[in-house]
């Protein structure tokens, strides 16, 4: 992304995420579950970005492995973080939902455990990266492809067994008033993952091109 | 092809010949399962009886630990000796040598679990011999989908720092399905009134995850490998 680009995108995310409060704020009140519901808004588009960027995650792995790419490692580090940042939100705004809703802060529900375990699977990733020493980023790049591959399974769970989780069904069926702010608040997460995903990745590519000076030096 | 299953199957039968020498993981890793029967007796028996699913669960916490300690132990001693990398040096197919080494991983485990499998039933009352076949389906598809992930892993880590600590690190949450397919699934076989289209739905889930990880690990062992 260029610079011009990024100030742009960077803009509009200010605007959106400027505005999300107001919007969420006027959105209708839900009947059984009222305020509490709110963190819906906020919940769910993390998850959604937890989710995608698993999948850039693995598909910036399988690009390192089977064609060399040493950019598209970069951006499988910087979709791994963005995973466990995301997965923080989303592992911390569920329980505060839970607690009001169903009176407890955790439940062994399928959806809970499979993010949990996805969450799980990508820190597996991080540590490796960060403890395995020399080359632990083709290692890494493996473990990404097995978790990626995992994410179906463990979703796949999820109809297996009776969930007392809200369906993913709860997204398309939102009465109008919810349904505007509930997509304009995952624009708003989809600018911000694009836009630390490029930071990040921008960061990366800089340390390496760094690397590849100070090897040249000392030649 | 022919030789594929001829380099896989020269593999397995060194890493046994050298197993049979020694019985070194064998026996470890026997002891080693018996004692995570003992020490998850404790929380799981209440007043002398077992609670419900608590045998289903304990068996495959055994596998799954000391599965981990067999699979550690096959790699430190390629490692120990240099020899991994003279098999990697050799010319024959990766994806080869990567199904020997399963192989040779799936006897070992299937000798550990054909003593602590009785072992269990015995101690916990759990009716073995009620669904034969249905047990042995769910042992061997489980079996084979954590030793599949399992030997790409340890084989990997061969090489990394701190690879003690990181193979169950990455095993555990991603042999998760693994887990909960072969602990719902046998349990559903314990239960009293044996729920059988459960049985055979875990079985199918686990046969489908074998097949998805097998051919991945088949596919990715040659690029993880290659240095």
């Amino acid at each position: 992304m260029s610079n011009r680009n990024f100030y742009l995108v960077l803009a509009v995310a200010v605007v959106l995420f400027a505005l999300a409060p107001v919007l969420v704020a006027w959105a209708p009140y839900e009947a059984t579950m009222g305020l509490v519901q709110k963190i819906f808004y906020f919940h769910v588009p993390a998850a959604m970005m937890m989710f995608v960027s698993a999948f850039v995650c693995g598909i910036g792995s399988a690009l390192f492995l089977f064609k060399r790419s040493a950019r598209a490692d970069r951006l499988a580090l910087a979709a791994a973080e963005l995973v466990a940042v995301f997965g923080v939100v989303v592992l911390i705004s569920g329980p505060l939902w839970a607690r009001k809703a169903w009176g407890v802060w955790w439940v062994w529900d399928p959806r809970l455990t499979s993010t949990l375990v996805l969450w799980m699977i990508f820190l597996a990733y991080l540590l490796l990266r960060r403890y395995g020493g020399a080359g632990s980023e083709k290692l890494s790049a493996g473990v990404a492809l097995f978790g990626m591959a995992n994410v179906p399974f463990v979703y796949i769970s999820v109809d297996f067994w009776r969930s007392q989780h809200p369906t993913t069904n709860v997204v398309m069926t939102l009465v109008p008033g919810m349904r505007g702010p509930f997509w304009w608040c995952v624009a708003a997460f989809v600018l911000l993952y694009v836009l630390v995903l490029t930071l990040r990745t921008r960061l990366e590519d800089q340390r390496a091109a760094l690397e590849d000076l100070y090897l040249k030096l000392e030649d | 092809m022919t030789d594929f299953f001829r380099i896989a199957w020269l593999v397995m039968r060194k890493d046994l010949t050298i197993e049979v020498r020694s019985r070194e993981i064998l026996y470890t890793t026997l002891f080693f399962a018996m004692s995570c029967v003992l020490v998850f007796a404790f929380s799981f028996v209440k007043e002398g009886r077992a609670l419900d699913d608590a045998a289903a669960g304990i068996l495959w916490i055994a596998i799954a630990f000391s599965g981990t300690l067999a699979l550690g132990r096959t790699f430190e001693r390629e490692r120990h000796a240099e020899t991994l990398r003279a098999l990697m040096m050799a010319p024959a197919d990766r994806p080869a040598i990567y199904l020997g080494k399963l192989m040779g991983v799936l006897v070992l485990m299937a000798v550990v679990e054909l003593i602590v499998v009785p072992l269990v039933g015995v101690m916990f009352q759990a009716p073995l011999l009620a669904h034969p076949f249905q047990l042995l389906a769910l042992l061997a598809t489980g079996t084979l989908g954590f030793a599949a992930v399992g030997t790409l892993f340890a084989a990997m880590l061969g090489r990394a720092r701190s690879r003690d600590v990181l193979l169950p690190v990455l095993l555990y949450p991603i042999t998760v399905p693994v887990i909960i397919a072969g602990v719902r699934g046998t349990a559903a076989l314990f239960q009293a009134e044996v729920d059988e289209p459960m049985v055979r739905t875990w079985v199918a889930m686990l046969v489908f995850f074998d097949a998805v990880f097998v051919t991945l690990a088949l596919w990715t062992f040659e690029p993880v490998m290659t240095e």
